[in-house]
């Protein structure tokens, strides 16, 4: 039963990896840019929730708004500020401005909450399933996580491919020249799309943080990166990827933990990701890229 | 000057090769001795469709041909597919005889080929001189360990570097932009500083990819007659992409025309300009047929 | 027989060095003149190193105009490699000096064969993904290190990943003790040691930079394509860069090591890697003697305004942003360019400062 009980874990890790993923996926198809502080949004909504929940004493479901509003507002002002006026400079450029911006966020977090750890209150319980006779236990946060997972994999999806704001997302991923000549307003979808992936790392962090619930400013680094490699690992800009991706490497640096050892277990995840791009530079699901000369 | 030999063109041929078709037009003073570049049934698909098929060239060592075509024809991906920019889905290139399949970009500009870019792709924060001593790169040869710990033939390589680049430059009137970032210069000056890199390599053949665009009557007058001086000085073969139809006209000796990424016609000037087909391509299926 | 822009490039050249050598005087002087605060004397040794650091990845930032987010790990290869090393020879060889030297060297030869190793397989990406990859190099470095212990007996050197009780030593020393890192360090780092190592990195990237080599890595940054088109390996060149640049930073862990008794990998980690991708930004990317001042700067001035010692990475991160938007503002940029148009000769036509070509292709750097 050990073995169903890591993927268990696995596949609830996973979960969160893949909705964090989104986020970088969606940004990266549209905007072009690797959006390395995405996973400190993840941070932040964490503590917001925090916040919500144990200084003002709100119910979970006011916790969820709060933080998700939050970081929804976070992720269009910082694009706003911070990338819209580096639309055409070199991509190492809106990296450094990114990974900048990560770092602020880092340490604004921890001059305003403090480098000691915060403990995450339990956001849901009704109790876990019991399966085998008692062998196996889910959790009911596992199981919210996976289905939170669903729920947002399928929303986004028709999101995506039925709606008129879908439409002109994926036209500005295509063409982002073309797609002004149509009429499509760019900079509104641009900040549309980093709204989505900032209120999904909303979600992320809260899910999070009840798996794993010690808060601290650099909470949000590390999955920020596992997920990212996720994105790549999927094919970045491929929504399908991002979920292929994120269970994977859940999956992965779960039994990597179990069956190899606590502290190779990130080696590993990081030894998929370049494995991954050197067999398939665009990863699983992603199209491949041609230049243009 | 590269050695020049005078071998029947079906010695040493490599297996995958496929026979050459019979229309192929060079001139008469590069007949006999083996063509700069030769395209046998060259074609690439993007995604299922054949952007360019059956492409089937052969150019004189000493040629100046041309390749016009409607805007879309795929000339440029010609270009792309001479310089292995991309692989090639079906046929076979021949650079003085020898097969450049599985060769990268580089090596086949080491092997003759040296080319310009539609849109201009100099190394703009790099200095005038600098760009053509970068041409130069596999003309002096210079070890790392050499440059970076200042051994006596560093300094004699960079000599060469410096001497070189200059002659180049002042042989296109260019030696008084030489310490100038390259990104700050006209544009008509841009286009020739492309050539003058192209031409530090040392080339067997030189790709021209519409180097007259957005130059003036006079700035295109000077470009003719440096594409002649090249021919002379040099003795290489020039192709260029172009749709100054007057420029082609007056230089090319042969030319090639493409359409939906096939040649509809192949000739000289002549030929070409009272060929229905081309005429068509161009202008449309005339009504009245005059 | 060199033009005018060589013998321009010598006196840059020369000022940087100059600059080098004069603070290393004043700070002599000033310490034996009892100026120099002990607080500053102790920072002077990392000074050194993190200007080797700054020095060092410019050349794969500024010069090669890659991204890489595990320079740190390099340091970490060296700074553990070097510490085995003169641990093993410093009683072989004696002299203090010697030893360290000897250490540097191994540090830097080690820390090359790791960024080849990593250099090769991440040479095939390209941006973005290369950035990724290599803070994924960092961290696999770090993570491998926070479980290597080390030890050193009569029979030899013994190696484990698992602990210290498999390294089945006969007696002897344990140099490195998992996530504790290197233990009982020799101490043997001296700021003159530092300050050649300063020059010794300047020299190479200077160099490099100047020569055939250099600017064939400048033309890959500037314009792969094209660098393809003139026959340039660009594979071969950025490797070459990021090796290069690797060993260099082995060389800085290897000194930065020594001057402490005992250092743990985590010192290694990726905000030190941000930390050093300050000073080359600030310093100005493909500006070395900016490096050098920025990295001096960023470590004194910390020490020296205590009060807003709090502050000090969220400026750092302020900076990291402001820095990228003022270089990228297309006004200032035209300015900047028209300006060393001027300055480098007077254009020989009117109109030569007028059309300022913008890059915009999507698919470079």
């Amino acid at each position: 039963m050990g073995f169903l009980a890591n993927l268990v874990n696995g596949v609830s890790l996973g979960s969160v990896y893949a909705i964090i993923a989104l986020g970088y996926t969606m940004v990266y198809g549209i905007a072009k840019m690797l959006n390395f502080a995405h996973g400190d949004v993840i941070m932040v909504g964490g503590y917001l929730c925090y916040c919500t929940l144990v200084y003002l004493g709100l119910s979970p479901i006011i916790g969820l708004v709060v933080c998700v509003a939050g970081c929804t507002v976070l992720g269009v002002v910082v694009e706003r500020l911070a990338y819209k006026p580096l639309r055409d400079a070199p991509s190492l450029d809106v990296l450094i401005t990114a990974i900048g911006v990560s770092y602020f966020l880092q340490n604004a977090a921890l001059l305003i909450w403090g480098s000691d750890p915060k403990s995450f209150p339990q956001m849901v319980d009704f109790g876990s399933l019991r399966l085998f006779g008692g062998q196996l236990i889910i959790s009911s946060t596992a199981i919210v996580t996976v289905l939170a997972n669903i729920v947002i994999m399928v929303g986004l999806t028709l999101f995506i491919n039925k709606t008129k704001m879908g439409k002109a997302m994926r036209a500005c991923s295509e063409d982002r020249g073309a797609a002004q000549l149509m009429g499509i307003n760019v900079n509104s979808t641009i900040s549309l799309t980093f709204a989505i992936g900032s209120g999904l790392a909303a979600i992320a962090g809260v899910l999070l943080c009840s798996s794993y619930p010690t808060l601290m400013p650099t909470t949000g680094a590390m999955p920020g990166i596992k997920a990212f490699t996720a994105a790549v690992v999927g094919g970045i800009g491929s929504i399908p990827g991002a979920l292929l991706g994120g269970l994977m490497l859940g999956v992965v640096e779960i039994f990597a933990k179990a069956y190899i050892g606590t502290q190779f277990s990130d080696a590993i995840v990081f030894a998929v990701l370049i494995v991954v791009l050197l067999v398939r530079p665009t990863g699983l699901l992603g199209k491949p890229m041609t230049e243009k000369v | 000057m590269s050695a020049r030999f005078h071998l029947p063109s079906f010695k040493g041929e490599p297996t995958k090769m496929v026979d050459m078709p019979s229309d192929a037009i060079i001139p008469e003073r590069d007949l006999g001795k083996v063509p700069v570049l030769e395209c046998r049934h060259l074609g690439i698909d993007f995604g299922g469709l054949s952007a360019v098929d059956d492409f089937n060239v052969a150019i004189g060592r000493t040629e100046i041909a041309g390749l016009i075509g409607p805007n879309g024809a795929g000339k440029t991906t010609v270009f792309n597919l001479l310089t292995n920019v991309y692989q090639p889905t079906r046929g076979t290139i021949l650079l003085d005889g020898k097969d450049t399949a599985g060769m990268s970009p580089d090596q086949v500009n080491r092997a003759g080929i040296a080319r310009t870019f539609q849109n201009i792709r100099l190394f703009d924060t790099l200095t005038v001189e600098e760009n053509v001593m970068i041409g130069l790169h596999n003309e002096v040869r210079e070890g790392m360990w050499s440059s970076m710990l200042r051994l006596p033939t560093h300094f004699s390589a960079e000599r060469r570097f410096h001497e070189r680049a200059l002659e180049l430059l002042d042989f296109f009137g260019m030696a008084d932009f030489a310490d100038m970032p390259a990104g700050s210069l006209p544009y008509g000056a841009q286009r020739r500083l492309e050539i003058v890199r192209a031409l530090a390599t040392n080339p067997k053949l030189l790709l021209l990819d519409e180097p007259a665009a957005g130059m003036n009557p006079a700035e295109t007058a000077e470009l003719t007659e440096n594409i002649h001086r090249i021919r002379e000085e040099f003795e290489i073969a020039v192709l260029l992409i172009e749709h100054d139809m007057s420029l082609v006209m007056e230089i090319c000796e042969g030319i090639a025309v493409l359409n939906y990424g096939r040649i509809i016609a192949k000739g000289t000037p002549e030929e070409i300009q009272s060929n229905p087909e081309v005429i068509e391509a161009y202008l449309g299926k005339q009504e009245g047929d005059e | 027989m060199a033009g005018k822009k060589q013998s321009r490039e010598l006196r840059s050249d020369l000022i940087t060095y100059g600059i080098v050598i004069a603070a290393f005087v004043l700070v002599q002087l000033g310490v034996s003149a009892g100026f120099i605060g002990s607080a500053l004397q102790g920072q002077l040794i990392p000074i050194c190193a993190y200007v080797v650091m700054a020095v060092s990845l410019n050349l794969v930032v500024g010069l090669s105009g890659e991204l890489s987010l595990g320079h740190a790990g390099f340091m970490s290869v060296g700074a553990f490699t070097g510490v085995v090393a003169a641990t093993a020879l410093q009683p072989l060889v004696g002299s203090d000096a010697l030893t360290l030297v000897l250490a540097m060297l191994v540090g830097a030869v080690f820390a090359a064969i790791a960024g080849v190793i990593v250099g090769v397989p991440v040479m095939r990406l390209r941006g973005d993904y290369l950035a990724i990859v290599t803070l994924a190099f960092g961290e696999i470095i770090k993570n491998l290190l926070n479980n290597l212990y080390v030890g050193i007996d009569a029979a030899g050197l013994h190696l484990s990943f698992t602990g210290e009780a498999a390294l089945g030593m006969d007696g002897g020393e344990t140099i490195i003790k998992g996530p504790q890192g290197a233990v009982g360090i020799p101490r043997l780092s001296t700021f003159l040691i530092g300050f050649l190592l300063v020059l010794f990195a300047l020299f190479v990237v200077l160099n490099l930079k100047r020569s055939r080599s250099g600017r064939a890595i400048m033309a890959v940054r500037d314009n792969r394509i094209a660098a393809e088109s003139v026959g340039i390996n660009t594979t071969k060149y950025r490797l070459m860069a990021f090796v290069v640049a690797a060993a260099l930073a082995g060389m800085a862990g290897a000194l930065y090591a020594m001057n402490f008794s005992s250092i743990a990998p985590r010192k290694f980690d990726f905000n030190t890697s941000i930390l050093i991708l300050v000073f080359v930004v600030l310093g100005g990317m493909g500006n070395i003697r900016g490096s050098v001042i920025a990295a001096t700067l960023l470590t004194i001035l910390p020490e020296a305004l205590r009060s807003i010692s709090d502050y000090r990475m969220l400026l750092y991160a302020i900076v990291l942003i402001l820095v990228m938007l003022v270089t990228n503002n297309p006004t200032l940029r035209a300015l900047w360019l028209r300006v060393k148009g001027r300055l480098s000769r007077r254009p020989p036509t009117a109109r030569a400062a007028s059309t300022v070509q913008e890059g915009g292709d999507d698919d470079e750097r």
